[in-house]
């Protein structure tokens, strides 16, 4: 019976056989999806292009740009007013005007950092 | 901003490689389920081109889903479907059950291991008298070599029901093979 059954299947796996493309068909394939992979490459380098040409993108695209820029500007404000305010003190500390000078500095980095501890 | 872009391209170009490897692996397993579904070169041809294309298309997905595991199911059955549509959107089944210059033009290293042609053809066209998804099975593992998993993955089946529909299809075909043949001498 297993004889039988194995034969039979043999005669199967002889009757269904692979079958070989033609070399026209890999040909043809391999062309088609050749220019695919390259036309994908294509449409992102020109999405990318056309994002950036777009006017309707330049919000999106300078949102960051502008927060960098607002946020820099508003941590240097807040280092300057926190300097400022202790401009009483430093003026009635100081033995000289270059003393003054040195104590403004060293209060101006001061306040920076503690701004740059804040903000990270 | 441009090591973003970087990465999506050599990840692009990563998945293009692997489906280069895949197509240059199974366009032999695709072009040969494609011609025992439909009977002929000229159509398996357009079957294994539409099922290249579709699987370019979703390759990705299919790779992040497949965990590792072999795609040539996946493709088996992308070549499946695209064989049912084929059949439903032209409502015909294959007239004929092998083209001439089919199966049996293949080389063959020993002639010993050759029947008959005659029985062979008898075998084939038994083949095309089953049941849709018996012949399909016995395809897959005959023709592309699929074990059962595979060939269960293929067909959305069970391991187990795969190997059920297996043996009642050898089973059915011999019993088709036999009465083509006729009854037997008793003496």
């Amino acid at each position: 019976m297993t004889d039988r059954v194995a034969d039979f299947e043999s005669l199967l796996r002889q009757a269904l056989v692979p079958i070989d493309p033609p070399a026209e068909l890999e040909a043809r394939l391999e062309d088609t999806l050749g220019s695919l992979v390259g036309m994908a490459a294509d449409e992102l380098e020109s999405w990318e292009l056309s994002a950036v040409k777009d006017p309707k993108n330049w919000i999106r695209l300078a949102r960051p740009a502008a927060a960098v820029v607002i946020g820099s500007g508003a941590a240097v404000g807040l280092v300057i007013v926190r300097t400022q305010r202790k401009r009483h003190g430093r003026r009635l500390d100081a033995a000289n005007r270059l003393d003054l000078i040195g104590r403004t500095v060293r209060d101006l980095s001061r306040e920076a950092r503690r701004v740059i501890d804040d903000v990270f | 901003m441009a090591a973003p872009e970087r990465t999506r391209d050599e990840e692009k170009e990563r998945r293009d490689d692997a489906f280069s490897a895949l197509y240059r692996a199974h366009l032999r397993d695709v072009y040969s389920y494609a011609y025992y579904r439909v009977g002929n070169h000229h159509d398996a041809e357009d079957l294994t081109e539409q099922t290249f294309l579709q699987a370019y298309r979703h390759f990705g997905r299919a790779q992040e889903e497949s965990k590792g595991r072999p795609l040539r199911p996946w493709l088996i059955r992308i070549a499946h479907n695209l064989a049912s549509n084929y059949y439903r959107d032209r409502s015909r089944r294959p007239q004929t059950p092998i083209d001439d210059a089919g199966p049996l033009s293949a080389p063959h290293t020993t002639e010993a291991l050759v029947e008959s042609r005659q029985d062979l053809e008898r075998i084939l066209a038994a083949v095309h008298e089953l049941p849709d998804d018996r012949r399909e099975a016995l395809i897959m593992r005959f023709a592309l070599g699929m074990d059962n998993r595979e060939i269960a993955r293929a067909l959305d089946r069970s391991d187990g029901a795969t190997k059920v529909l297996l043996h009642r299809a050898i089973k059915q075909l011999e019993e088709i093979v036999k009465k083509a043949e006729g009854p037997t001498d008793p003496t």
